[in-house]
């Protein structure tokens, strides 16, 4: 096979490189106006007026005060505050400990929950999900009791691209007087982040999924919302989330969400028409491939497989081999494939369930990059079918190995 | 059971009453038995020479007697470095941990029906056999374990982390007798272990006193500590945490108004907590590790009733699984001594539906 040149980046779930805009914007905040944003003097007023504008510029994206708009350090520390807070702040007022989640989470929900049943005592419910990963607002009803302080569904999921029905969900909480949260880390630029409309009481973002930097984040939390910090230090963002603020941070971050809002729809739709031709290729020209998550009700820029017998992991390295970068949901424990939780939870059997293959497009592909895809895949699939008859434990191990090395 | 479907059964013999008595009935039965024998680790003494109580050569000469009367082969199977690992060094970390471990089931889950059941299936026999008092069911092809008919003798407790594919090759045929029965057999039999008295626990310990065995082994958990109230009150001084259990009030040397129990041990701080009798009662419990005898945790809460040690009387309860092999269990009326490191068993009426470490008695919400 000739190599291309290009190397194809098909992993935008997973990160994005930073918009040239976004890096303009950030310019001066690294040795011009440096000032520390609580100091009074006029360093510190200049980055002051700079955070405030970057918070007004979030607070419009998401249809809320900015006063309800805290700086993190990523979409996991956004999703901790968010949890630990709602549910410290729930058990010192006497409301109850029991929490409800799902059980396809990403771990900075998945994890935090669990270390809520440690820290307070917090008792923790899953709703389950059907066979696309989708949740179900009645059950989400179902699950909410009297003692009921706090629900966690992801606005969409990251390993299958489902979108949930959070409007739904966030009207059944509000009828009941249970907070919401939402980590809506993988929504941003794809779908609408309107808090009022949705209506969601606690939202985590990270700026580097939408083309902005690493190592920030933002939470909203509405503005009655109880959340005792738990980070503790200052005052920083109204004691909320202790530290110096990342004023840089802050400004790659709200011009970044303005840019993605702004072109979202016509993103969206141009993404969507790649997308499909992606999925409707590879289910095409792959025997026994199936889309995992939702048809439809699914991420414009996401598409995600899985193929009968074949490790995720190991497409992804080979198609590494071939220049194009994409991702598995696979979960390796003790060198042996283990079914990823995302798609057991989706009552996907194990033969189909060893780790899907997740394609994520994103600013710069195109018609070309799926081609490409589209040539090299079924190819690929073919070949690990072949050998894994042969030995399979072993390329198993390889992978996954690898795959830990890298420390996934 | 059909014996048909079970020809070759090996047979874990341990020099005792039960297991002897247990090999004649599968011999009687027509089964082709094989005996075998774990040799396991203990701790040496001055001369090196010391063994496993319940493998000392007196014991391994009166299982091979048993196997001979019997005319079936013996093996001898060497699990000193299994049982080291997954027994006592899990006993010394428990106890270090400030838990108090019950090393039996670790035992019987990795070594008897991990290690043994792992060498019956390679030396070509379907299942393998003990002297348990318990008994097995098949229900829509699945096993359920219950406990053994003579409720003196009821060994489920010890069987409950077991797993299908464990339990589908197992055969417990003391189940549906009584000791006396069993001893009956054996002198009717004339078996030569007839009278043996029963096994001990903590067989690795050479003289039967862990606090000696754990002091020579981690001197740190026996540095003298406060023993406090509930307030933070110092009341006296302990001689090391590991002397002490949930709900124990003799030998605490504390002299006060009203019988003082262990209500909690913080190995953080290397103190004892200790308060009377109405502050010990609790009323739940978060289990980890928890395992379900089906292989399918339940997805709501459930009634059962629970032992949270050997020979606890069962406790009305509901059980409410969490994420991560955890679960609440909330007891219908409060209970003394819930004690973290020991197993919580549940079960259904006889019916062993599974179980869990105790991790610590829960807090009641504020």
């Amino acid at each position: 096979m000739n190599k291309p040149e290009r190397y194809i980046y098909l992993d935008h779930s997973a990160t994005t490189p930073v918009d040239p805009r976004v890096v303009e914007a950030m310019a001066p905040y690294w040795s011009e106006i440096f000032g520390n944003s609580e100091s009074s003097h006029a360093f510190g007023r200049a980055a002051a007026n700079a955070l405030e504008g970057a918070r007004q510029t979030v607070a419009d994206v998401l249809g809320c005060r900015p006063a309800e708009i805290a700086f993190t350090g990523s979409g996991t520390e956004a999703d901790n505050l968010a949890l630990r807070g709602a549910a410290w702040g729930a058990r010192r007022s006497g409301r109850g400990a029991h929490i409800v989640v799902t059980p396809v989470e990403h771990h900075a929900v998945g994890h935090t929950a669990d270390q809520l049943v440690d820290l307070f005592d917090c008792e923790i419910t899953q709703v389950e999900v059907d066979e696309y990963g989708c949740v179900d607002p009645d059950d989400v009803a179902a699950a909410i009791r009297p003692d009921t302080v706090l629900v966690s569904v992801m606005a969409a999921n990251n390993e299958v691209g489902t979108v949930q029905p959070i409007a739904e969900i966030g009207r059944v909480c509000r009828e009941r007087g249970v907070l919401f949260h939402t980590d809506a880390v993988q929504a941003a630029g794809r779908l609408s982040l309107n808090v009022a409309e949705l209506d969601v009481d606690l939202m985590a973002l990270s700026a580097h999924k939408f083309y902005g930097p690493k190592g920030v984040g933002v939470l909203y939390a509405r503005r009655d919302t109880q959340l005792l910090p738990a980070l503790t230090g200052g005052e920083h963002e109204r004691g909320r989330r202790p530290g110096t603020v990342n004023v840089a941070g802050a400004v790659g971050l709200a011009t970044a969400l303005r840019l993605v809002e702004e072109e979202r729809e016509a993103e969206c739709v141009r993404l969507r028409a790649l997308r499909d031709r992606l999925i409707e290729g590879i289910l095409e020209r792959i025997p026994e491939s199936r889309l995992t998550g939702h048809p439809t009700e699914r991420l414009a820029h996401h598409a995600s497989f899985a193929f009968r017998g074949v490790e995720g992991e190991s497409v992804v390295l080979n198609l590494d081999q071939e220049r194009i970068a994409a991702s598995s949901g696979a979960a390796c424990a003790e060198g042996e494939p283990e079914p990823s939780f995302v798609l057991a939870a989706m009552g996907l059997p194990q033969e189909w369930g060893l780790g899907s293959l997740r394609l994520s497009l994103g600013h710069a592909n195109d018609e070309a990059d799926v081609t490409r895809v589209l040539e090299v895949l079924p190819c690929i699939v073919a070949q690990l079918r072949a050998s894994e008859v042969g030995d399979g434990a072993k390329l198993f191990r390889t992978s996954c190995d690898r795959a830990q090395r890298r420390g996934r | 059971m059909e014996q048909s479907s079970f020809a070759r059964v090996v047979i874990a013999l341990s020099g005792g009453v039960d297991s002897g008595v247990a090999a004649a009935l599968l011999v009687e039965q027509g089964y082709e038995v094989v005996g075998a024998m774990l040799r396991l680790w203990a701790e040496r003494g001055p001369d090196e020479a010391r063994a496993n109580r319940c493998c000392t050569p007196e014991a391994v000469e009166r299982a091979r007697r048993v196997a001979d009367l019997l005319d079936v082969p013996f093996h001898l199977i060497d699990a000193e470095a299994v049982f080291k690992q997954q027994v006592v060094d899990y006993f010394v970390a428990e106890y270090a941990a400030g838990r108090t471990p019950n090393p039996c089931i670790p035992c019987n889950r990795a070594v008897r029906f991990g290690m043994l059941l792992d060498r019956a299936r390679a030396l070509g026999a379907d299942c393998m056999a003990t002297g348990h008092y318990a008994r097995l069911r098949q229900i829509d092809g699945r096993r359920q374990l219950l406990r053994g008919r003579d409720p003196l003798k009821d060994q489920s407790y010890f069987l409950h982390a077991l797993t299908q594919g464990q339990l589908a090759h197992v055969l417990f045929p003391l189940g549906e007798l009584t000791k006396e029965e069993v001893r009956a057999i054996a002198r009717q039999r004339g078996l030569p272990v007839a009278e043996q008295p029963e096994s001990q626990d903590l067989c690795f310990l050479a003289d039967g006193d862990y606090r000696r065995f754990l002091a020579e082994r981690v001197p740190r958990l026996f540095r003298p500590g406060p023993i406090r109230d509930t307030s933070g009150r110092v009341l006296g001084q302990h001689q090391g945490l590991p002397a002490y259990t949930i709900g124990q009030r003799k030998g605490l040397g504390v002299g006060a108004a009203e019988p003082l129990y262990v209500l909690a041990i913080e190995p953080g701080e290397n103190a004892l907590v200790v308060g009377p009798a109405d502050e010990l009662g609790r009323d739940e419990c978060l289990v980890e590790e928890m395992h379900y005898v089906s292989g399918e945790t339940p997805a709501a809460p459930f009634r059962a009733t629970a032992q949270i040690r050997y020979r606890a009387r069962p406790a009305a309860v509901v059980v409410t699984p969490q994420p991560q092999r955890r679960a609440f269990v909330r007891f219908d009326s409060p209970q003394r001594d819930i004690t973290p490191g020991q197993f919580l068993v549940l079960y259904d009426g006889d019916v062993v539906l599974g179980g869990g470490v105790i991790c610590r008695a829960r807090r009641p919400v504020l």
